[in-house]
């Protein structure tokens, strides 16, 4: 039996967007174990709850995460309306669901850009990000912010989008989709891509359901979590199926991102077309005085926001739990056992988002 | 299983034209809702500090002895609020970023040089109890 020897990876690595640690613990070029450890960009964000007032939170929720910032506001203000019993706009409702999935079009964007620079596939890389720009400028144009929308408010939204402009993009995804097709047909069949994913930190069905994956990760393994199936926002009146691969290999999580980008271009397709004319917001009367759990799916899973107020402008307490949290057992879990040329791969199948985890 | 399908992806990249604009020559993309920095119109703010007291990040301060309204640029993270909750409409959002700064260079100090209009002159009394009755 040869020598175990522990190789640190991270918290500064190439393939590493975002800083976390592991000690992979190595037996020849097999890594016998992986023990992570987290920590390195804490920046007290739900501290800050109780030193703003609850409407300029928002600002700071939405900033936990610089790529699904929008979804994190808007899980936020879901928390607060629940507490304060406000009825939010159907408009403000189909618009959130809009912006939302144009949110998650531009995360897998990122994701599968970073995912081809992992494998070595530069050019790829290059062609995802350009079409995530298409992406990022629609948000820029409806929102004012390429990144950090800012567009929502507790009670609803603070920009509407224009009937014509609603046309334009929505004339504008048939391009998106030609562009896109050709991308998903290089990540789900060029040969150098399934040499490197397929049968690669596979994580079985039951894995995934008791270590608590969640978002792609789950459903690469077959697990059909999807939490916009709860219905919130509007996704309740607009059909659409969780996409779900069973092999629970980085292919499948690879593959189930392709494929919810092809669902989102459905779903901001439906929502363009049942939107309904009306009010974008209504005033929130008084202060939340109560507390509540909100759950929305984020491109990497469930993202739960908790938030509790005393009837004061500023709330007592906050609490967010990420998906990256939660997909870090079932990460050990895909780890070990792998070699260690697939680690980086392994590691951003995952789609570690090291800030909002951390907070 | 299939090969060379990034082929005519790559191909058609090296015939087109760069994704990318070459930016100093060529100027930046901005739409009209671009948040780029905030500015203010020293003449019409009234120093009401509502600014100050909404602001996220803690950038703005605003004193009202000194009748001065300065900003961290480097604080600033640009979300828009200090503009919403503006009641003089003197705070406004320019769709260019600021220039690139050191700290010691962050803070903007602007003076406010809004003057208070005189009020017109109160009426008598007696003319508002004849109003009254």
């Amino acid at each position: 039996m040869s020598r175990r020897i522990i190789v640190p990876f991270g918290p500064q690595h190439p393939v590493l967007p975002e800083p976390i640690h592991l000690d992979l613990v190595l037996q020849d070029e097999r890594v016998v174990e992986a023990i992570p450890s987290i920590g390195y960009i804490h920046r007290g964000l739900e501290t800050l709850v109780a030193k703003r007032e609850y409407p300029e939170y928002v600002y700071i929720a939405e900033r936990t995460c610089g790529i699904c910032s929008f979804i994190h506001g808007m899980t936020y203000c879901q928390a607060v309306e629940q507490v304060m019993n406000l009825e939010v706009p159907e408009r403000a409702l189909y618009l959130r669901t809009i912006w939302s999935e144009y949110s998650r079009m531009h995360s897998h964007l990122l994701w599968l850009g970073l995912f081809a620079d992992a494998i070595g596939f530069e050019n790829l890389f290059m062609a995802s990000w350009r079409l995530r720009e298409s992406v990022l400028d629609v948000l820029e144009e409806t929102t004012g912010g390429r990144v950090i929308q800012g567009s929502c408010k507790v009670g609803g939204v603070r920009r509407d989008i224009p009937g014509e402009t609603l046309d334009r993009m929505v004339g504008d995804l048939a391009g998106f989709e030609r562009d896109f097709r050709e991308i998903a047909n290089v990540f789900l069949h060029d040969e150098s891509i399934i040499a490197r994913t397929r049968g690669v930190g596979v994580l079985s069905r039951g894995d995934a359901y008791h270590l608590g994956a969640m978002g792609p990760t789950a459903r690469g393994s077959g697990v059909a979590i999807d939490l916009r199936k709860t219905g919130y926002a509007a996704y309740g009146k607009i059909h659409f199926k969780p996409v779900v691969e069973t092999d629970g290999d980085c292919y499948a999580r690879c593959a189930v991102r392709v494929k919810e980008v092809f669902s989102s271009i459905d779903i901001v397709r439906q929502a363009a077309a049942k939107i309904p004319e009306g009010e974008i917001e209504v005033k929130p009367k008084g202060n939340p005085n109560g507390e509540c759990f909100s759950r929305a799916e984020q491109p990497r899973g469930e993202l739960v926001h908790y938030v509790k107020g005393d009837g004061s402008r500023h709330l007592v307490r906050s609490r967010i739990r990420t998906p990256t949290l939660t997909n870090i057992p079932p990460l050990v879990k895909m780890l070990s056992g792998c070699e260690l040329a697939d680690v980086p791969v392994i590691v951003l199948s995952i789609d570690p988002c090291i800030g909002c985890m951390e907070r | 299983m299939a090969f060379f399908e990034m082929a005519k992806t790559a191909i058609l990249t090296t015939l087109k034209s760069p994704a990318t604009r070459r930016y100093p020559a060529v100027p930046a993309k901005v739409t009209a809702i671009s948040r780029g920095r905030v500015t203010i119109d020293p003449a019409r703010c009234i120093s009401c500090g509502m600014c100050m007291r909404k602001c996220p990040s803690g950038a703005i301060c605003v004193v009202k002895d000194e009748k001065t309204w300065s900003i961290d640029r480097l604080k600033c993270v640009v979300c828009n609020c200090c503009v919403e909750v503006c009641p003089a409409h003197c705070l406004a959002m320019e769709t260019g970023y600021s220039p690139s700064m050191t700290v010691h260079e962050g803070i903007e100090v602007v003076h406010i040089t809004y003057v208070k209009p005189e009020r017109p002159p109160r009426k008598e009394p007696e003319e508002r109890s004849d109003q009254g009755s």
